[in-house]
């Protein structure tokens, strides 16, 4: 647990000192949240959910946030390889599955916050949390979610030799994935072919689970989204340790 | 004597590239020990095995009577490493960075300041203890990083060619640093180098290391004794005939290397006129001569055919082409 923590804590240090990343990562769902919600807004209605769009997209702005945040922190560890630094913890008397475990925790605990900022900012272009109990639901999710994609960074990262193949990464995994998880609209608009991929999509879960806690509507049940989403998390989790067992310097 | 390691018949291969050939040899407790050959010779494979980074293809290897592939554990607490490249935090101060070792090995938060505010005192970092790292030199990271290594009191220390890349002023610095820390601390420390000078100023015992065997294993003197007293170098355009109008008693060995003539033996100081006069008579023309003690540098050349240098070339091209194999 102590060395879960130490790894833990020094990407909450590095996290903390990265202002820059801090103000990029917040940039892009904020923009998002800014000009989809407040263009579409007039324009956009959605049956069921409500007559207010940018109330829709916030809970999905958070998830976005969340992910990007947290496949970034993932695949970090492709520097700390190309600097130096993981021989540093490798050649120590811990185990990888502490380390890999430690990583995981540091990048979910960051994407977390990520997640917060936004939501905090939305509070001020709409959103309104229904309840407390609503409130800790959608940061449930957003640990899930961070969770999840950390290892799936994790794993990612380990596989890679440098950091050449993470705009791939970005653009035909991460970018879908967001993308297809009705994030940007309601998963029963989409067309019958489209559909089932967004049902296979494991964000989708997760956006609906913190839709669910933040506006109180979901189109998923949030128990099944839990379940779904927690597997998710766990399954990511035992494949990032695996691959990340292996890894190599 | 007790070993602090010890090596038997270990191999390395990476496919078709044997980057460890059966080396065998044992390190005593308190002793600087030295792996010297040209990059790609197999040093660093060798100490990433001992280290417990690698596993051996075959062979065992000891530290502290713990064995590197079984007790994994026992070994990575009872060593201190210095990477050839560097692998501090750059976005973490000095002292954070030396927490998180002490944390890592798990150093109890009171024993941890204490040590750690001690070390940075050792290495002259105390007073930048607050910085981040990344306002560091090269020398003042290489101090750190030995710092950091010698935090959860390892027994043996690994360095990773300690010095390279570092300016002369700094490298003379850090030897005088690991010379008197084997001497205070009584650690055994095996270190790999290139320089030759490193390897004879600080080790106590060095192995050459070539294409991945070990050529030759002594103390730096009985190397350099063992090519037999002075070197006389002969630059001429007639190479091929030199070698058959010196024959006097006293000239212990003559060879011949790129176009230089080498002459080993001993008194050179007196027999040079001799042989000057020798090669006047023959009309051979002689572009220059110089006489030197035996280095490290001529030990190597005597038991590969090669400089060092020339060696590391070979080897780069090794490299090269099993690159490419390996893509392909």
């Amino acid at each position: 647990m102590d060395i879960i923590y130490t790894i833990w804590l020094r990407s909450m240090i590095r996290y903390i000192r990265s202002k820059s990343r801090i103000v990029g990562s917040i940039s892009m769902p904020l923009f998002f949240l800014l000009f989809l919600g407040f263009g579409l807004n007039s324009v956009v209605r959605i049956p069921g959910l409500g007559e207010n769009y940018i109330e829709f997209l916030i809970p999905g702005m958070v998830a976005m946030s969340v992910l990007f945040t947290s496949v970034f922190s993932g695949i970090q560890i492709i520097w700390d390889k190309q600097f130096g630094f993981l021989k540093e913890t490798l050649v120590a008397p811990v185990t990888r599955m502490e380390i890999m475990l430690g990583q995981t925790f540091g990048g979910a605990t960051t994407a977390l916050i990520q997640g917060i900022i936004i939501m905090v900012i939305s509070l001020f272009v709409g959103l309104k949390v229904q309840s407390v109990t609503g409130f800790f639901i959608a940061l449930g999710f957003m640990v899930l979610i961070g969770i999840s994609f950390t290892a799936f960074g994790i794993a990612i990262a380990s596989r890679m030799e440098d950091m050449t193949g993470f705009q791939l990464i970005m653009n035909f995994v991460v970018f879908p994935i967001f993308g297809l998880s009705g994030a940007l609209f309601p998963i029963s608009s989409l067309p019958p072919w489209l559909a089932p991929v967004t049902m296979l999509d494991p964000l989708t879960y997760g956006v609906e689970g913190i839709r669910y806690g933040l506006t109180g509507v979901s189109q998923i049940n949030p128990v099944l989204s839990f379940m779904v989403i927690g597997g998710f998390a766990c399954i990511m989790t035992i494949i990032g340790a695996f691959l990340f067992r292996k890894i190599s310097i | 004597m007790t070993y602090a390691i010890q090596v038997h018949d270990l191999t390395k291969k990476y496919g078709n590239l044997v980057a460890v050939n059966n080396i065998s040899f044992g390190i005593m407790q308190g002793e600087i020990f030295g792996l010297l050959g040209p990059n790609g010779a197999g040093k660093t494979t060798t100490l990433s095995m001992l280290s417990t980074m690698q596993k051996p293809s075959s062979g065992t290897a000891t530290v502290q009577g713990k064995d590197v592939e079984k007790n994994e554990d026992d070994v990575r607490k009872a060593i201190g490493i210095v990477f050839q490249d560097q692998s501090l935090d750059e976005e973490l101060t000095a002292g954070e960075n030396m927490n998180f070792h002490g944390r890592l090995y798990r150093i109890p938060p009171d024993e941890r300041d204490k040590r750690i505010d001690d070390l940075l005192r050792l290495v002259e970092l105390y007073d930048r203890k607050n910085d981040i790292v990344k306002t560091f030199s090269g020398g003042m990271r290489r101090r750190l990083e030995i710092a950091r290594g010698l935090l959860h009191h390892p027994s043996v220390l690994f360095l990773d060619e300690p010095t390279l890349g570092l300016d002369p002023q700094t490298r003379n610095h850090l030897w005088q640093y690991i010379a008197d820390l084997s001497k205070e601390k009584h650690i055994t420390i095996i270190l790999t180098t290139h320089y030759m000078e490193e390897a004879d100023r600080l080790c106590d015992r060095i192995a050459i290391i070539d294409h991945g065997s070990i050529i030759a294993l002594d103390t730096p003197q009985n190397l350099k004794n063992g090519i037999g007293g002075d070197i006389i170098t002969i630059k001429t355009p007639d190479i091929n005939t030199v070698s058959g109008v010196l024959s006097e008693p006293w000239i212990h060995r003559i060879e011949t290397h790129n176009d230089e003539i080498r002459i080993y033996l001993r008194n050179a100081e007196q027999h040079i006129s001799d042989i000057i006069t020798t090669l006047n008579q023959e009309n051979i023309t002689v572009h220059s001569v110089s006489i030197h003690k035996p280095t490290l540098e001529d030990v190597f050349l005597s038991y590969t055919g090669k400089t060092i240098r020339e060696q590391e070339i070979d080897g780069k091209e090794m490299m090269r082409m099993h690159m490419r194999m390996v893509r392909h």
